[in-house]
């Protein structure tokens, strides 16, 4: 299948790219490590008997991770792409747009991977966080890693529409995740927050996706403290399927390969 | 020629933009196999034109056919019809953290008669730079890295959008032999340009295009009647400079030279340039 093997020629092809930028590399990848040292190491709490404030943050930085990686990584560089005229020319040569896809999901997933190893590597390490014991929660893990990642790749490719250009696209997209980590319960306990910043966020995949990864995380015990008083995996699958739905029909119906 | 088919043929083509027509029905035929020129201004609808004929832009009226296919929609489908044809871009700038060869070589996998990749690098005198990443090349160098991966698949057709725009005249003048070598091979060129040098330098035949419409087709000895033209005689008579327009100028030659004793002090012949008649014709002199 030709489509499929040129989508894994650009995902080797992304995957250099990427590595060589070292901005890329140390800002997706390094910062949320960072990140997890300096919240791990200010706020070590207790927020609930065996759970101290460190392991809910890792919980949300993993969830984070999967929205940095792919929305953010895609929604700032396909902008910067297009500026660049890279989109164009490859509009113009007979390579399909599905195997550019492929290719995008191909570098996403492995900068995600890589992600996720680092920051449960050092959250186990330094943090408390402990791994889930069980073949459950280990296969729950997957899925929401996997139903995460293509939400979040779909949402960045369908939201890459919207900056005029590559130089502002950093500025609107930034903000945002910042904004929906403050929000999902990434840098707060969720039902801590005021009722209203909960509803905002619920509207979103990040709050979901935090939730499922405190489930796995977090001891079970923890549930209760949710705001839904349980944990709602079945919720989560739930609305990350409609955003994934979402996000692939938009991407597909908006792409834009130059700004006319 | 005439029993072959059009390589691209437009007839009545027009596009407007927010209710200004750029493109005011357009008319031409491109042969297979020669070098052809469309000239104008900024804003004329070069650009236009050919981003439609590229398959990049929608039409709102006219016919298009890019080797006997809709551009907007190929009858073979969209993949076969590109893998048959070459864009050189006007302005690509990539990010550049790519190799020459890692570039090209990846470029050479989506077309199914793709050229070796080596061969096209070295065709465009950028052998020694293979392993440079392209952030480093010059502008000329990135401008032959674009022409190697329009050419990469063998087209049929290339469209070369303003190629040399900042070379310096040697890198022009080694581009345009690159040019004839591939015309030579028996590939369709359609370039647009600016520089009325280029145009006579490598054209076959040559549309000046203005406001949306062709103003002429020709040769570029031919383009605005330049070989019908007056001549402009010039010479110096008794240490006063005197000249004449004729159209004539054989015959007032012979006149003056019978006249004159010996050589004629200063004399120049001149016919206007393909600027002057260029200019004239978008009515810029």
């Amino acid at each position: 299948m030709k489509i499929l093997r040129i989508g894994l020629l650009r995902g080797n092809l992304e995957i250099k790219q990427f590595l060589r930028q070292r901005e890329s590399v140390v800002f997706t990848l390094a910062f949320p490590v960072i990140l997890l040292f300096i919240f791990g190491s200010v706020f070590k709490n207790t927020i609930a008997p065996g759970v101290t404030f460190s392991q809910y943050f890792v919980a949300g930085m993993v969830a984070s991770g999967l929205v940095n990686t792919g929305f953010q990584q895609l929604a700032i560089s396909i902008p910067i792409s297009r500026d660049f005229g890279t989109l164009k020319r490859l509009r113009g040569t007979p390579m399909s747009p599905i195997s550019y896809f492929i290719g995008k999901a191909i570098v996403v997933t492995a900068a995600m991977l890589f992600q996720v190893a680092l920051l449960l590597g050092f959250g186990a390490l330094l943090f408390g966080l402990q791994l889930p014991t069980s073949g459950l929660l280990w296969l729950r893990f997957t899925w929401l890693i996997l139903l995460g990642s293509a939400c979040s790749t779909v949402l960045g490719i369908a939201f890459s529409a919207i900056p005029k250009s590559g130089r502002g696209a950093s500025a609107i997209v930034s903000p945002i995740v910042i904004i929906l980590q403050f929000f999902s319960g990434v840098f707060f306990v969720f039902s801590d927050l005021p009722k209203w910043m909960q509803s905002f966020a619920a509207i979103f995949p990040l709050k979901w996706l935090t939730q499922g990864m405190r489930s796995v995380f977090l001891p079970e015990s923890f549930a209760t403290r949710e705001a839904g008083h349980s944990w709602e995996i079945g919720r989560i699958a739930l609305i990350l399927i409609i955003w994934l739905i979402v996000g692939t029909v938009l991407s597909i119906r908006t792409f834009k390969w130059s700004e006319e | 020629m005439t029993s072959q088919r059009a390589a691209i043929s437009i007839t009545g083509l027009r596009k407007s933009y927010a209710g200004k027509e750029v493109v005011a029905g357009i008319d031409l035929e491109v042969k297979p196999g020669e070098i052809f020129a469309i000239l104008g201004p900024n804003g004329a609808g070069k650009t236009t034109t050919v981003e439609i004929l590229e398959g990049y832009r929608s039409r709102d009226a006219g016919d298009v056919l890019v080797l006997g296919e809709d551009p907007a929609n190929p009858a073979s489908g969209d993949r076969t019809w590109r893998d048959r044809i070459g864009i050189v871009l006007q302005s690509v700038n990539d990010a550049g953290d790519l190799t020459v060869a890692e570039t090209v070589h990846h470029f050479a996998h989506y077309y199914t008669r793709a050229k070796n990749p080596d061969m096209v690098i070295d065709l465009v005198g950028l052998t020694d730079k293979s392993n440079s990443k392209i952030a480093t090349l010059s502008g000329g160098q990135r401008r032959r890295l674009d022409v190697a991966l329009g050419i990469i698949g063998s087209p049929e057709i290339l469209f070369l959008d303003e190629p040399t725009t900042g070379f310096d005249p040697e890198a022009r003048r080694a581009f345009w032999e690159l040019i004839r070598s591939l015309r030579d091979e028996g590939t369709t060129i359609l370039l647009t340009t600016h520089y009325l040098d280029e145009a006579e330098a490598l054209a076959d035949r040559v549309a000046v295009i203005n406001k949306g419409k062709v103003i002429e087709i020709a040769t570029p000895e031919l383009l605005g009647g330049r070989a019908q033209a007056s001549a402009t005689i010039s010479w110096s008579e008794t240490g006063v400079l005197t000249s004449k327009v004729t159209k004539n100028p054989t015959k007032f030659l012979l006149e003056l030279a019978s006249r004159m004793d010996g050589e004629i002090p200063d004399l120049t012949v001149t016919r206007p340039s393909l600027e002057e008649i260029y200019l004239r014709m978008i009515g810029e002199l």
